[in-house]
């Protein structure tokens, strides 16, 4: 496979210039990440309304498939119920995870699709999946340290 | 130029129908073996395998005689004081950490110092810091300057503090450096200090004499060698064996055991306690065999040159920073490539088939003083040639036309 499969632009550009990169005032939620085997670090912080993410953000520093994978996912949970955001991660996670040949819910991910190439490189799961466990620690009221090795 | 060709006794680096061509410049992590050594281990196990020092059968003779071979072998290859002073241990870590727990604790107490410097890997860092926590000794971590050399100002100054052990490693796993361990040996013990110095880096690339240099104890792997996983040593003096307690206590470290207590038997058996990686040893004998025949003199210069080629090389890449010195380094190459994250260049290189590390190269410390979380490094050895430099090079280069794409 080719490895611009895996890097498509919509990764570059997010690697680039990340969406909701900031400390986020008010935060209701937030837990950290921490990928022992880089040595990456990543913050995510939710505003919780009832039961609506109202606004997310991240901050901290990593890989490109990392730091576009924490940016997508902001944009793609703002402003969704709990339950909506905690399916995506399941889609999401099925889809890095999944193996050849086997049905995934790609189309269902919209933008969060261009993570499909990640699947290919058993090495960057951990990337891709980061953010999004650490969002879920958030949920949880975790603030305790979330790492890739759990 | 490069002056070594011996690619073809690596199986590993052989392409076939299944796999990729493999471009292997990891090799600070962990070596490929020659045919001779995974042929050594087998004739081992197919002529000869039986556990060593007890049965009086012929098998065992001959297992024994091999075992022992080896450790002959390797006090040979390290110039070590002699043969009683070579423990087989499960590589650098296990030697590293008898050292901490058996001389540690009976020689480091309260509000004594231990020295350890911020160029060293975690197994030369950790030991000391849990000896020292349990003993409710100081650390005393020695800086680096900004080109990755030890700061030996700062070295004297740690010394002055009359630190009981000074641990530190010959090359760099991370940079590359060479310590000058001639010149800072003799003020360690000045200080009145042991020393310890990690050879998991220096061991495979520069002929090292333990006893010439007056090193107390040296640690080094057989699988960055060319030896197999799982088998090293700690080479050391063996008056200050002697006088140790053991480490592990079990079957072979014994003299005779009462229902209350036991004796313990001589050096080295005292701290080889359980069935030893016999077959390991004899790879490891054979490692050293293949690296005898080409000389250690000769991977040296062939490393050294495919070093300066790479450097040469890589210059040509804008925005590519090299870490570490210009000179006294060996065949390790740290470095960054504009903002692109080191995991994501060994991903666009993997796909050229070419293996490099990412990461902290478990030398947070260091990482942290050279204001990164992480490098990308290439390391090469007695297998790689100018060839590998280019397609390195050419990986880089299409790193940089990838990610630059949204710039």
């Amino acid at each position: 496979m080719d490895v611009r499969e895996l890097y498509q632009q919509v990764i570059l550009d997010h690697n680039r210039r990340p969406k909701n990169f900031q400390l986020l005032d008010g935060a209701s939620h937030r837990a950290e990440g921490y990928n022992p085997l880089c040595g990456d670090r990543i913050e995510v912080y939710v505003e919780m309304k009832g039961d609506v993410l109202t606004d997310v953000s991240f901050q901290g520093s990593g890989c490109a498939i990392s730091k576009a994978s924490a940016s997508l996912m902001t944009e793609a949970i703002k402003g969704k119920s709990r339950r909506h955001a905690e399916e995506l991660f399941e889609s999401f996670h099925s889809m890095v995870t999944a193996r050849p040949g086997e049905a995934t819910k790609k189309n269902e991910l919209g933008k969060l699709a261009a993570f499909d190439g990640v699947r290919e490189f058993p090495a960057r799961v951990k990337c891709a999946s980061l953010s999004w466990h650490v969002l879920k620690a958030a949920l949880r009221c975790n603030s305790e340290t979330v790492t890739t090795e759990e | 130029m490069t002056t070594l060709d011996v690619k073809a006794d690596f199986p590993i680096l052989e392409p076939d129908a299944e796999r990729r061509r493999i471009i292997y410049l990891d090799s600070a992590a962990s070596s490929q073996k020659p045919r001779q050594v995974l042929d050594a281990v087998r004739r081992f196990y197919e002529v000869s395998n039986s556990n060593v020092h007890r049965g009086a059968y012929d098998l065992a003779v001959r297992a024994t005689k091999l075992y022992e071979e080896a450790r002959c072998k390797v006090t040979e290859f390290v110039g070590g004081y002699d043969s009683r002073g070579v423990i087989f241990t499960r590589g650098t870590t296990e030697a590293i950490n008898l050292v901490a727990n058996s001389w540690g604790r009976d020689n480091v107490r309260a509000g004594d110092t231990v020295v350890i410097t911020a160029l060293d890997h975690h197994s030369n860092i950790v030991p000391w810091q849990m000896l020292a926590k349990q003993q409710g000794a100081a650390v005393r971590m020695v800086e680096v300057t900004e080109d990755g050399r030890l700061d030996l100002e700062d070295l004297r100054a740690a010394l002055k503090l009359r630190p009981k052990i000074v641990a530190l490693n010959y090359v760099s796993n991370a940079l590359g450096t060479i310590n000058p361990l001639p010149e800072i040996i003799p003020l360690i013990h000045e200080a009145g200090a042991v020393v310890l110095v990690d050879g998991a880096q220096s061991a495979p690339h520069i002929a090292t004499s333990v006893s010439d240099l007056d090193i107390d104890f040296y640690a080094f792997s057989g699988h960055k060698m060319l030896g197999p996983m799982g088998i090293g040593a700690l080479v050391a003096r063996p008056e200050l064996l002697d006088e140790m307690n053991p480490y592990q206590g079990g079957g072979e470290m014994i003299q005779e055991v009462g229902d209350e207590q036991s004796t313990y038997a001589d050096i080295p058996a005292k701290f080889e306690a359980g069935t030893p990686n016999v077959a390991g040893a004899v790879g490891l004998g054979a490692a050293i065999d293949y690296l005898n025949d080409i000389g250690m003199d000769a991977i040296h210069e062939h490393e050294t040159g495919i070093l300066h080629l790479a450097l040469e090389r890589l210059s040509d890449i804008p925005g590519l920073k090299v870490f570490g010195p210009d000179e006294e380094r060996a065949g390790v190459l740290s470095f960054a490539l504009d903002d692109i994250h080191p995991h994501d260049l060994a991903t666009v290189l993997d796909q050229e088939g070419v293996a490099i590390r990412a990461g902290h190269h478990c030398t947070q410390p260091l990482m942290r003083r050279l204001g990164v979380q992480s490098t990308a490094r290439a390391s090469f050895y007695v297998y790689n040639d100018e060839s590998d430099v280019e397609v390195l090079a050419c990986g880089l280069e299409k790193a940089k036309e990838i990610f630059s794409y949204a710039a």
